[in-house]
């Protein structure tokens, strides 16, 4: 069985990872492009952030009486982040799967940073986390993401809005501040982190070709499911 | 006074002003007599005329259930465990510790970061790793080390609950299916590990296979010169604080 192991983490499996602000988009993306590998014949293992049973509850007590702090909150998070890695995305990756990742260690960078926390004290605790094969940044205007909140008539909640950083006191207003610091230290790291930046103000199908033909080279040479699982297939 | 300063990194929120309580730390293995010396300790400080608040491990309110369920499951990976118990210990650290300190209470610890590091690198994660995860720990005036042979060790926890921990023995580890072996190889980790931590922070060590009140009389004379000139702390050797190490390039 053809097992090359990936240049970047040295696993079998191969790692794409949807990273940028709530409303660019990025979810729609991924889910669609795990569809077509799945279709392709791939064996595909999907994760979203923050969906590990673990600490939810701990997650959402702590945020509904407000008792997290910038270190709390991220250390929550943290946890939940590697419960995930060391059940659900090192298995797969290990052997052999293609796993897309809705949001990895990148959006903690962002979200810690703006909360204050020290940068490399974050990175050092997600050092677990190999880098992955491709990270698609979607850029999108703070402007754009909140009229499509609006739109859609999403509430905009507390930590989402950064509420906790008493920047406003205006739920709108504060969105704005917050959401415009978390894309500073995205853009920040297009360049640290290799960055493959997708502008996201084009068309949902646009998008997808464009990312289907950013994946089809990495996967050269990919085994395909059956041939993970049978011989001569 | 408490330096009140961290072991480098930055703590959102630690307020810009010396903390004038003092942070005592008695570190060692379960049975070495930690306990005991912390309640011999306190009633000593606090016929001093000290204000005295306690703190242990797994005591926050925040993720203490979700660590006992854990435990009961065996299902978590290492790195999830270690963070784990950082969350515990971050939401005491600030919301018990911190707040303490800024009252000028004295805050008597039953172990500290010490024993998570040691436990996470038993457990695979590098030393490197666990320095820099609990590097916003409040750096305390005096850690004491309680230091007791494992066959003492052994014999105290028989003789208290009539078995060996599970979780005491790193059966978790797969060291051996054996439950006094892999007891025996634990701890003889743990201490390796203990004996880099300490080396490192600046461990007082005394000698815990003594009787309690032996050993409490080495515990308060290590204690004694934090509050010997009116409020400022001369510690017997100040604690050896090694600079972060840099943050890797990426």
């Amino acid at each position: 069985m053809p097992e090359s192991p990936s240049p970047t983490h040295g696993y079998p499996g191969r790692l794409f990872v949807f990273e940028g602000l709530d409303g660019s988009g990025k979810s729609t993306q991924a889910a669609l492009l795990g569809k077509w590998l799945q279709a392709q014949g791939y064996r595909v293992f999907f994760t979203e952030w923050n969906s590990s049973e673990l600490t939810a509850a701990t997650i959402r007590r702590g945020k509904k009486k407000n008792l997290l702090t910038p270190t709390t909150f991220s250390l929550l998070h943290a946890t939940d982040f590697a419960d995930r890695f060391e059940r659900k995305i090192l298995p797969p990756l290990r052997a052999g799967y293609v796993v897309v990742c809705d949001r990895y260690a990148f959006t903690a960078f962002v979200r810690d940073a703006a909360r204050g926390c020290d940068p490399a004290w974050v990175r050092n605790m997600y050092s677990f986390a190999p880098r992955p094969d491709c990270v698609f940044y979607f850029r999108v205007p703070v402007a754009v993401t909140l009229q499509r909140k609006v739109s859609s008539r999403l509430k905009i909640n507390y930590y989402e809005a950064g509420m906790d950083l008493g920047l406003s006191d205006n739920v709108e207003d504060s969105y704005q501040r917050f959401q415009t610091r978390l894309k500073q230290e995205y853009e920040q790291m297009v360049k640290t982190d290799h960055f493959t930046v997708i502008d996201s103000s084009r068309t949902v199908e646009t998008i997808q070709q464009q990312l289907r033909g950013i994946v089809r080279p990495i996967l050269d040479n990919f085994p395909m499911a059956t041939r993970l699982m049978h011989d001569g297939g | 006074m408490t330096a009140g300063r961290t072991y480098g990194t930055r703590l959102p929120g630690l307020p810009d002003r010396p903390l004038p309580g003092k942070l005592i730390v008695i570190e060692g293995a379960d049975g070495s007599g930690r306990t005991t010396e912390v309640v011999l300790l306190r009633e000593w400080l606090e016929v001093e005329g000290h204000a005295v608040v306690d703190t242990g491990l797994r005591r926050s309110t925040l993720v203490a259930e979700e660590i006992d369920r854990a435990k009961q499951g065996h299902t978590l990976g290492a790195t999830t465990m270690a963070l784990l118990y950082c969350v515990d210990f971050a939401d005491q650290l600030e919301n018990k510790i911190i707040p303490a300190l800024s009252a000028g209470a004295t805050v008597l610890a039953d172990r500290y970061i010490f024993t998570l590091m040691a436990r996470a690198v038993v457990r695979g994660a590098s030393r490197d790793w666990a320095r820099e995860l609990y590097a916003f720990a409040i750096q305390p005036d005096l850690v004491v080390f309680l230091e007791a042979r494992s066959e003492i060790l052994l014999h105290r926890a028989i003789a208290k609950y009539g078995s060996l921990d599970y979780w005491e023995s790193g059966m978790d580890l797969s060291l051996s299916r054996d439950l006094f072996e892999s007891f025996f190889a634990y701890q003889d980790r743990l201490s390796k590990e203990f004996a880099w931590v300490g080396t490192e922070y600046g461990f007082h060590r005394v000698d815990a296979n003594r009787m309690p009140e032996k050993v409490h009389e080495d515990v308060r004379a290590l204690v004694a010169p934090l509050y010997a000139a009116k409020g400022h702390r001369s510690p017997p050797a100040a604690p050896v604080s090694r600079p972060r190490r840099p943050a890797a390039s990426a």
